[in-house]
């Protein structure tokens, strides 16, 4: 298409600066930079180094109708003008893929941006098939968007970007919400883009090394300051890479290093024996019936020992995570206590009542919110020894000390919803803790832990997980994180095909545990 | 589901073609004329309050159902509430009313004449051709009709929430059994946390609706809403309907006016 010999946008900022409304400081200031059109660039930083913002900005989503609201300093052009979004310049993805997305089908949601800029009807479904095969979308225009996984979500997204032929292409971690799988598919539509439309491109993402062969140039920027660092990705890494991972990124290179205590192992405490599960009923009259997705599932969860439930998105992890949670019914079969835990409890775990199984089976959710259920951070500690029958003294010992091992002291009077992503997560593990009898539960079960994490909570993460399974505690989680599994998993349950593998390395039992 | 996305569309096609065969010739119109239709017959309802003349336009309602391209499990869903809304209705004009027995049937009757249109209006219809037809032939702005359609597809996902949020109560000990006060008490708790994400979703939504330009100047439109012959015909039938309604029930000596 001749519309894609066009250039990329030429972006300009000098003394840029912006403060979030209601905040003190400003999330950047003095920021001095500009990108050549067809230029690839990274945007790199500490969490809360507004990365995000600018990307918005570049978008047009700041000002009085934007999505953004706050005060603006210095100047920002794109093309030598302010950016004002529906003028088609730059088109933006964002990281949910859920929340990408507009219509029902997909041909129709690429479709939307394209009416939005009043592009003839003629043109629109040109314009939309050509989007699709950009991106490798494997369906039809009529496929249902919900139907589709979070790889193909994004990818979808881009499409539906890049049928307004933006020539400033915007991605704020585009793959941060998805599996590996889904994140290739998303890496590889981004690699080849360049070629294709010759737009300019600014990117963020968390995890570098994925995308570091993307980009021809790393712009970094500084909690509330401008940019410290800019050039081509090896120099920057050279110059800053040690300083850049200390300020928690994920630099190539610079992996953290945690020093978990060492698995002791122990009994088993929870059995599943022929546990098949279904998909939970979906709402409304159009939804697909509940469908088996994983039959026959024997495993077991052993004392001080880390389990790691592996495979892709939608094949069963959750689901899984839940009923060895004891939170859920298992379709067919169940999942029953042993050893020390059948004393307490011989029904199977989903039976248990609720507030016996929070005494033994801990859960942290994907979402921390979702289980939060006070006005503060020291009274969601002191939920759950209260209804245990705790005493004054003992249960405010208790708190004192869960706050002080798990950072949040400070926080203390804080409302939960407040919190920043890592000490949400923080403090979900935190109530996890705070129910069980030695202050920790037996079991304690985790959703993607690790997910969206810097690399210092990620470390102060492991190393806790690490401590409690030294303590004896079965740890369970559901994970996609590589570094993790190396890290922390003992044995491991892959999940994949309808069936959950048990892939158990040996050398558990005996205490041993070698170190990477 | 399976069934419509296996008949993959030609990708050239513009005007997106309806899902409905010719069996189900209620399901193949256009969306807003079946809105239009049920208006009608909704608001032509309001003045007469007998059983007649609301049995007539019900009766032409349910004999269109079997064309209407809705399956039995959807018929079901919808039913169950229906028949107890006009059961309850009638029960308690019964009990209560002024008008004895022939006045409560009259209430059901009518309750359900003016509903049950509007319903089968919008469940055989789909969503995005009923905004569609809505803003291109009913002229609805289209800020309203966009955004009630992006809710639309948050819908299957607060039911996802909906039960994670459930599971996390129990994660944290919380559980009626059989208390009622602590069920209110914990439904409320799981409606707020449900808000919370719910309103964090749509915020969301409606930033990467900005992003792609929505609401910035004059729309085109992909997809064209056609209005044919047959579309035409079902709201001159509601009307048609209506008056035949009426006729029958004045000829009887039924009518009952509500301003009478």
């Amino acid at each position: 298409m001749a519309d894609h010999d066009r250039p990329g946008a030429r972006i300009e900022l000098s003394g840029w600066g912006w403060r979030h409304a209601g905040r003190e400081s400003p999330a950047l200031r003095g920021v001095d930079l500009v990108v050549e059109p067809g230029e690839r660039v990274l945007l790199l930083g500490p969490s809360g180094a507004g990365k995000s913002t600018l990307l918005h900005a570049l978008a047009g989503l700041t000002g009085e109708e934007g999505a953004l609201t706050g005060d603006e300093e210095g100047v920002l052009l794109v093309d030598g003008r302010p950016p004002r979004r529906g003028r088609g310049t730059a088109g933006l993805v964002g990281q949910d893929p859920e929340a990408q997305l507009v219509m029902a089908r997909a041909g129709d949601d690429v479709a939307f941006g394209p009416e939005n800029l009043g592009v003839d009807p003629a043109q629109i479904w040109p314009r939309v098939t050509e989007a699709l095969a950009d991106v490798g979308f494997p369906y039809g225009l009529r496929h249902p968007t919900a139907a589709l996984s979070g790889g193909e979500k994004q990818r979808l997204a881009i499409a539906g970007v890049l049928a307004m032929r933006p020539r400033l292409l915007l991605l704020d971690e585009p793959t941060a919400n998805l599996d590996p799988a889904g994140a290739a598919l998303v890496r590889e539509v981004l690699a080849r883009l360049p070629a294709r439309t010759g737009a300019t491109m600014v990117l963020v993402e968390h995890r570098v090394a994925d995308v570091v062969d993307l980009v021809d140039r790393v712009v970094v920027l500084e909690p509330g300051g401008g940019v410290v660092a800019d050039g081509d990705p090896r120099t920057v890494f050279a110059d800053h890479g040690r300083a850049l991972a200390e300020q928690g990124v994920w630099v190539p290179g610079h992996d953290p290093a945690p020093r978990p205590d060492p698995a002791p192992g122990g009994e088993v405490l929870l059995e599943a024996s022929g546990v098949a599960l279904r998909t939970p009923r979906g709402a409304g009259t159009r939804a697909a019936p509940p469908r088996t997705v994983l039959e026959g599932v024997d495993a077991g969860v052993r004392a001080g020992t880390a389990t790691a439930l592996t495979g892709p998105n939608g094949a069963g992890k959750s689901t899984l995570l839940t009923a060895l949670a004891g939170l859920s019914r298992p379709y067919r079969g169940a999942v029953l206590p042993a050893g020390p835990l059948a004393r307490a409890d011989r029904r199977p775990l989903a039976r248990w009542p609720a507030r016996r199984l929070v005494r033994h089976v801990g859960t942290v959710f994907q979402h921390a919110e979702d289980q939060f259920v006070t006005g503060t951070v020291r009274d969601e500690l002191r939920f759950a020894p209260r209804r245990a029958g705790a005493g004054e003294t003992e249960t405010e010992a208790r708190v004192d000390e869960l706050l002080e091992r798990l950072g949040l002291t400070r926080l203390a009077d804080v409302h939960p919803y407040t919190l920043s992503g890592g000490e949400k997560r923080r403090l979900s593990v935190a109530t996890a803790l705070s129910s069980g009898p030695s202050h920790a539960p037996d079991v304690l079960v985790l959703d993607e832990p690790t997910f969206g994490q810097d690399t210092r909570t990620w470390t102060e993460l492991v190393e806790l997980l690490g401590a409690l399974r030294s303590q004896g505690c079965a740890i369970v989680l559901a994970t996609h994180d590589d570094l993790l599994l190396r890290h922390l998993a003992d044995d491991r349950v892959h999940v994949a095909g309808g069936r959950a593998l048990v892939e158990s390395p040996a050398l558990v039992r005996g205490g041993f545990r070698g170190r990477p | 589901m399976a069934g419509r996305d296996t008949a993959a569309a030609d990708p050239m096609t513009p005007d997106v073609p309806r899902r409905a065969g010719s069996r189900y010739w209620l399901a193949g119109l256009n969306p807003a004329a079946k809105l239009l239709a049920a208006l009608v017959l909704a608001l032509g309802l309001v003045p007469a309050v007998d059983a007649v003349t609301g049995g007539t336009v019900l009766v032409g309602v349910l004999l269109l159902l079997p064309f209407s391209g809705i399956d039995r499990r959807t018929l079901l869903v919808l039913g169950g509430p229906f028949l107890l809304m006009g059961l309850s209705s009638g029960l308690v004009n019964h009990l209560y009313g002024e008008h004895g027995l022939e006045g409560a049937v009259g209430v059901a009757v009518r309750l359900l004449a003016i509903a049950l249109p509007g319903a089968v209006a919008a469940v055989s219809s789909d969503p995005t051709e009923t905004a569609d037809g809505l803003v291109q032939r009913l002229k609805v702005p289209e800020r309203p009709a966009m955004g009630v359609l992006a809710a639309l597809r948050l819908v299957p996902m607060l039911a996802d929430q909906w039960r994670t949020v459930t599971l996390a109560r129990r994660a944290r000990g919380l559980e009626a059994g059989r208390h009622p006060l602590r069920a209110v008490s914990l439904f409320f708790s799981r409606l707020f946390a449900l808000l919370v994400r719910a309103v964090r979703t749509g915020t969301l939504m409606a930033t990467a609706m900005d992003a792609r330009g929505f609401g910035t100047g004059p729309r085109t439109h992909a997809r064209h809403s056609r209005w044919r012959a047959a579309d035409t015909l079902l709201v001159v039938g509601a009307v048609l309907l209506l008056a035949a309604a009426y006729t029958l029930s004045a000829r009887l000596g039924t009518l009952v006016l509500l301003f009478g």
